[in-house]
């Protein structure tokens, strides 16, 4: 017996990978979380989250996740913020596991600081980052004028013109956190019509710091070494005109975090391909979150897809004696 | 909190005119991220004991030497070398990519 061996090792540490460490902690399953050097995911970057179930007030992003990092480790997770590079399935010449062997056969993960853990199982749930416009003169000035975060930011734009980029509750929350810092922000939307839930629009539009530019795109990104304005499209029109602006906030969606999975499925969009509610392509290794969930996207909605697939982890194993 | 810090009347003392070179960090109190930069630099700091100076700019209390460099989003790391900065790493990223930062200006 290899004491080394994990029965599960959760790779992510969002709501998801989060919620999935509680059940298997609970469960008795000896538990690691590879948590990535900057963990936490997507909510580390937010303000106030008002749609967790349990928070009257609200709560402030940064501060659940804590609280869910905290409960995982009160019940025993073992979580490591380093990142994961690889994973090494285990050969199989019978095309399956064989049945409670995982002493021969574990996998093994791979971490940048080249450390190898085994696992009995595994649960993905990498999620999501932040899907950049990809135009001209973006990439070289992200971090230089462009940002996807305006609670990190924004204080850099203090009295500064910016533009907000997209049309859903991020862009409306990213809006609205830069208003307390720029002079004028405007928001860019390539629809005529926001996707944003009710109660977000309400506020951009009533706030009289917001011009909302519908219509349009992003062809360009203007400046040598920082930003300084950009070159934007109306759809409609096909007119070009060019903006001076300081900032640009991008909140145009999220690109799923699955490039690192060698031979695990995917769409074409890159989302993990789900069997069965929780399982990947591969026997042993389970799927959680905005990794796989081009739908639904939600805090909420990622801790119960975490809590499917440790209740999963937690069956298999025992059917695998 | 190791290393040191430095401030807008300190960085051409401790920095520009350094003898070995120094790796900077943009950071602020209230910038999560920055926090989880915080265990890298200080594993940094002891691995790379005298060939590398290490230190932290508090964005909140000087907005000189930021803005001298163009700092607009945090946590972003400067490594300087002979007074120039050389080599600009903006957001949390793995020690790999610290360490050949540093290991290229440290030997360039």
């Amino acid at each position: 017996m290899d004491n080394n061996l994990y029965d599960v090792i959760i790779i992510g540490s969002g709501p998801s990978g989060l919620t999935a460490a509680i059940y298997t902690t609970r469960a008795n399953l000896k538990t690691l979380v590879i948590g990535g050097r900057a963990w936490g995911g997507q909510l580390m970057l937010t303000t106030e989250v008002e749609n967790f179930p349990g928070f009257a007030e609200g709560i402030k992003g940064p501060d659940l996740m804590n609280a869910m990092r905290k409960q995982a480790e009160h019940h025993g997770a073992q979580i490591l913020e380093v990142n994961y590079t690889r994973l090494q399935t285990p050969e199989r010449s019978d095309g399956g596991q064989e049945s409670g062997n995982f002493d021969a056969k574990p996998f093994s993960i791979i971490t940048d600081d080249d450390k190898t853990y085994k696992t009995k199982t595994v649960i993905v749930a990498t999620g999501a980052d932040t899907k950049w416009l990809d135009v001209k003169g973006e990439k070289e000035k992200i971090g230089r004028g462009i940002s996807s975060c305006a609670p990190c930011d924004g204080v850099f734009y203090r009295g500064k013109n910016v533009i907000v980029v997209g049309g859903g509750d991020s862009a409306m929350e990213e809006a609205l956190v830069m208003t307390k810092f720029a002079n004028m922000v405007t928001l860019i939307h390539r629809r005529d019509s926001f996707r944003a839930s009710e109660i977000m629009q309400k506020r951009v539009k009533e706030n009289p710091k917001i011009k909302i530019i519908y219509n349009t795109e992003v062809v360009e990104v203007l400046g040598d070494v920082k930003v300084t304005g950009v070159k934007i499209k109306n759809n409609k029109t096909n007119e070009i005109s060019e903006m001076p602006i300081d900032g640009i906030f991008v909140a145009v969606g999220h690109m799923p975090n699955s490039a690192i999975f060698e031979g695990i499925d995917k769409d074409e969009k890159g989302f993990i391909k789900v069997y069965d509610h929780t399982k990947t392509n591969i026997e042993g290794v389970f799927v959680a979150g905005d990794v796989h969930d081009a739908t639904y996207k939600q805090a909420v909605t990622a801790a119960g897809f975490g809590c499917m697939a440790a209740l999963e982890v937690e069956k298999y194993l025992m059917d695998q004696g | 909190m190791s290393g040191i810090i430095f401030t807008d009347s300190t960085f051409e003392k401790e920095v520009l005119i350094s003898e070995i070179p120094v790796l900077v960090d943009f950071w602020a109190e209230w910038c999560q991220p920055c926090k989880m930069v915080n265990p890298l630099i200080e594993e940094l700091s002891e691995e790379y004991s005298g060939k590398l100076k290490v230190g932290k700019v508090n964005v909140d209390e000087n907005s000189e030497t930021p803005g001298n460099y163009s700092v607009m989003s945090i946590p972003t790391l400067i490594i300087f070398k002979k007074g120039e900065p050389v080599k600009t790493l903006i957001g949390v990223q793995s020690k790999d990519v610290y360490k050949r930062a540093i290991e290229e200006a440290i030997s360039g």
